[in-house]
């Protein structure tokens, strides 16, 4: 493997290169997939049958604090990142840990939400209404839980191996990933909450 | 016991218990056989293990031609049904099975992997690169085609094929009007091919743009290449839609859903939307890779550059994206206003436009050209008659105050064949003969290759242009009978006819690469055609390596300009050259994902949460995994290039 050294560890071989600009193009495809269910909710976002509406079972408080911990999380894997450009492991894998750590704390609250709306009557079976907006979130949600365990299994190799192009280029890609859900989540927290509680 | 219930075919019939014999029949002897000649290691090792791009395509390529008899046969079962007014072979169920599966298997089984075998096989030479971006991404992308293209297939014999037409509409595709686990078997394994499609996609676009030749800009690739470019494009922005479709419609089915329902705020027109926001660009997906092909056979056998080089390029970029903006031409009569159908009636009518251009440019390219009708030349000459006929036809359907006396009529089904048989399968025959010498280091025998174009092109007219004259006449599509009163008897009797036709040239096709596997010369050098790219400048077979120096590129035809103007294609010395290592990784993921796939048609749910689990822990252990490939040596090279070249002259 020929690596150059003027490049950024995680861009420093060709195959690190061309597994970042892969890594694009799926977020090139991820985002058709969110604008298909975003597309979908609006159109069945006032179908709600014989089932409540968004503005009488969204709640503000557990979406501001959601919204609080995955902002949090997307800042600091760019610590992360920016720790591993100066070559700091220790620091790179603290704040890693803080980002999964701050993502688990989101997905405890969202967990916390869906029971709330379960217990209000809009489960995923009650509407369109409903099942588009179970579905919308439940698809980033699902989102974050892979990126937990895949951050958990990253953060287990740099502690095994360093910083080496490979894990700097892993490292990288799930930032990427990580900034995109945070993206998604405020596409979700404008146009799904925010509009929904108007 | 309710276990054989519920796997049993819910509409037995005896052809499905005769090809539930013949099936099982031939897996026991391909068992016995792989058993008996002791070739489980081979298969293992060279072949389900492999991340080869070459392999990998051959794999394709075998799978679309299976799946080309299988939906052939659906074809001809059809065509025999209705070639006598009141037949009785097949009842309606059965012939909703029968045009459902077809519909499916010959789009997604059959022509997906058909053009994805030729952007495996061709693109990585055609480049100049020793490989795809991601080897191991896809032999994953292959294995999930291959299990969902599997699960597909034995719906026929276990819980039964799904009815609703390879649209799949709701109502029609949910519970109620479609109790069997056929449509389940729909959303599944679609899904599951789908996925390995998507990977497919982001794998060539990342190989199209960062491993091209030194030299190679973007405005010097092969036309085929280009075409390929513009089809990942497309996959990668029509899929995922696919894939957020069939996972509602398995929501709906499943889990009791009301996403496209009739009550409780369901819309089923959201799912006849979203298919056709992915189904009309899936159209292109296949033709433009064909228009690839043609492109270079054409200018192969005009012995001339490609004419209007630039605007085949843009034109291909207008029609990607005009692709996503006509969907809704396929429901003109289901309700949308006057306005909607309007514009979506000028949108269509536009792609004529770009495609028109095409045209011109392959008639120029021929005007001044030497032409040579070779069989792969053959089929693209007859393309264009052919194919433009059928674009004709879809301007009809696309006035939208007309489409109200054609739809859902045989027109209809004219029309589509009409484009996508001379447009897709003649393109990929062609491809096939012109691209097997360099497979399989002979020639197929041209005056069978020859007899069989001009056969599938009378078979083609006397099976589908009756369809145009009944269905302007009234005949529905996906009926299964009709009266004699109605005077279609006769018509029908011709398409049947016509069908017999086409299946005789499969046949043919099928007797010359036995002849030609037994009689063919294997003393045929690296280019038997004198053909203009770089595929043709390597060897035959080609190694492993593909090239054992990287070429350079300086125009549009390097190979060309290197055999008649002296250009030097290989300049710099031969050095180590570095491979990924084998993998069983992704088979054994793929056949995970299968049991997922079985478990959830079924609604098996311990097993799907343990395959689900199965599926995670792949995953898990290819995070882990270190594995850098391995080198071949400059004494290796040198020992298989002295081989390959002594083979030849
Ligand atoms: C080889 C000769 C072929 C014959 C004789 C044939 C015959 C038919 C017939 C009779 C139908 C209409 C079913 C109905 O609506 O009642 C049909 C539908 C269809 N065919 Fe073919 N077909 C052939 C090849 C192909 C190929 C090569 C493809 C695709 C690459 C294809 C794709 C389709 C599709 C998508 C439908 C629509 C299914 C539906 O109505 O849901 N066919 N075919
Ligand atoms: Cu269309």
């Amino acid at each position: 493997m020929k690596v150059d050294k003027s490049l950024p560890l995680e861009y420093s071989t060709e195959e690190n290169s061309l597994k970042i600009l892969g890594f694009w193009i799926f977020i090139g495809a991820e985002i058709m997939l969110f604008a298909t269910l975003f597309a979908s909710y609006f159109t069945l976002e006032n179908r709600v049958g014989s089932g409540p509406s968004g503005a009488e079972i969204f709640e503000i408080t557990p979406v501001l604090i959601e919204t609080l911990l995955l902002l949090t999380s997307s800042f600091t894997i760019g610590l992360a990142i920016h720790a591993m450009r100066l070559n700091r492991t220790k620091a790179t894998m603290t704040f890693f840990a803080i980002t999964l750590l701050l993502g688990a704390a989101f997905l405890g609250v969202e967990i916390y939400e869906f029971m709330h709306y379960v217990h209000v009557g809009a489960g995923l079976q009650t509407s369109a209404f409903t099942a588009i907006l179970l579905t919308t979130l439940g698809t980033h949600g699902l989102h974050v839980t892979f990126g937990l365990f895949w951050g958990l299994f990253i953060l287990l190799q740099i502690k095994k191996r360093g910083l080496t192009p490979e894990t700097a280029n892993k490292s990288f890609i799930f930032s990427l990933y990580w900034h995109f859900l945070d993206v998604i989540w405020i596409f979700i927290f404008s146009f799904i909450y925010l509009k929904g509680m108007m | 016991m309710d276990f054989f219930d519920r796997f049993a075919v819910p509409h037995p019939s005896f052809l499905i218990y005769a090809s539930m014999v013949g099936i099982g029949l031939t897996m026991l002897a391909i068992v016995l056989g792989i058993t008996y000649f002791k070739k489980w290691g081979y298969l293992w090792r060279e072949w389900i293990t492999t991340v080869d791009h070459k392999r990998i395509g051959i794999m394709y390529l075998l799978s679309a031609l299976l799946m080309l008899f299988r939906g052939g046969v659906d074809a001809i079962m059809m065509r025999y049904q209705l070639s006598v007014p009141e037949n009785t072979f097949l009842d309606s169920q059965h012939y909703n099975e029968v045009f459902s599966t077809h519909g499916v298997v010959m789009i997604l089984f059959m022509a997906m992997p058909f053009i994805i075998f030729f952007f495996n096989y061709v693109i990585p030479l055609q480049i100049g690169a020793r490989d795809v971006a991601f080897p191991r991404l896809n032999a994953l992308s292959f294995w999930l085609f291959f299990m969902g293209m599997g699960l597909f297939n034995i719906s026929f014999i276990v819980g039964g094929s799904p009815d609703a037409g390879w649209t799949s509409y709701f109502p029609l595709a949910g519970n109620e009007f479609s109790a069997s686990v056929g449509t389940n078997y729909y959303m599944i394994a679609i899904q599951i091919a789908g996925l390995g499609t998507l990977m497919t996609g982001i794998n060539f676009i990342t190989t199209i743009l960062k491993m091209r030749a030194p030299g190679m800009t973007l405005m010097k690739m092969p036309m085929f290449t280009w075409s390929a470019f513009i089809a990942n494009v497309i996959i990668v922005f029509a899929f995922p839609v696919l894939t957020v479709l069939l996972a509602m419609g398995t929501m709906d089915r499943l889990f009791g859903t009301n996403f496209f329902t009739t009550d409780n705020g369901g819309m089923d027109m959201l799912w006849a939307n979203l298919f056709w926001v992915w189904g009309h660009p899936e159209v292109y997906i296949l033709i433009l890779p064909a228009f690839g092909i043609f492109s270079e056979i054409i200018s192969t056998f005009a012995r001339r550059n490609l004419y209007g080089y630039k605007s085949m390029v843009a034109s291909m970029v207008v029609i990607s994206l005009l692709s996503f903006v006509v969907w809704a031409h396929h429901f003109f009569t289901m309700g949308q206003g006057p306005l909607s159908n309007s514009i979506f009636s000028i949108t269509t009518m536009a792609i004529a436009v770009p495609t028109g251009v095409k045209i011109f440019n392959w008639l120029f390219t021929l005007w001044k050209g030497k032409i040579e009708f070779t069989t792969p030349m053959l089929y693209s000459i007859m393309f264009i008659p052919l194919f433009t006929l059928g674009g004709v036809t879809g301007v009809m359907l696309a006035m939208s105050a007309a489409d109200y006396q054609y739809h859902n009529t045989m027109f209809l089904v004219a029309h589509f064949h009409n484009v996508i048989i001379p447009g897709v399968v003649y393109a990929m025959l062609a491809g096939l003969t012109y691209y097997w010498p360099k497979i399989f280091g002979f020639m197929l025998n041209e005056r069978l290759g020859k007899w069989t174009a001009w056969l599938m092109s009378i078979g083609f007219v006397l099976a589908f242009i009756p369809m145009y004259i009944t269905g302007l006449d009234g005949q529905a599509r996906r009926m299964y009978t009709y009266s004699e009163s109605t005077g279609f008897g006769m018509w029908n009797m011709v398409s049947f006819i016509g069908a017999g036709v086409m299946a005789i040239s499969f046949a043919l096709l099928v007797y010359n690469i036995y002849w030609s596997i037994r009689y063919a010369s294997r003393d045929i050098g690296d280019d038997p055609w004198d053909a203009r790219s770089l595929e043709w400048a390597t060897h035959t077979p080609v190694p492993e390596y593909n090239f054992a120096v990287t070429p350079q590129v300086d125009s549009t035809q390097a190979f060309w300009d290197s055999k008649k103007n002296g250009y030097e294609l290989f300049q710099g010395k031969v050095e180590k050259i570095h491979m990924p290592n084998n993998s069983g990784l992704p088979f054994i993921m793929s056949c995970i994902f299968f049991v997922f796939g079985f478990a959830m048609v079924f609604s098996i749910w311990p097993l799907a949460i343990v395959s689900l689990i199965g599926i995670l822990g792949c995953l898990a252990y290819r995070s882990f995994e270190q594995d850098h490939g391995r080198y071949i040596s400059v004494e290796e090279i040198e020992e298989t290039e002295r081989k390959l070249r002594g083979a030849k002259k």
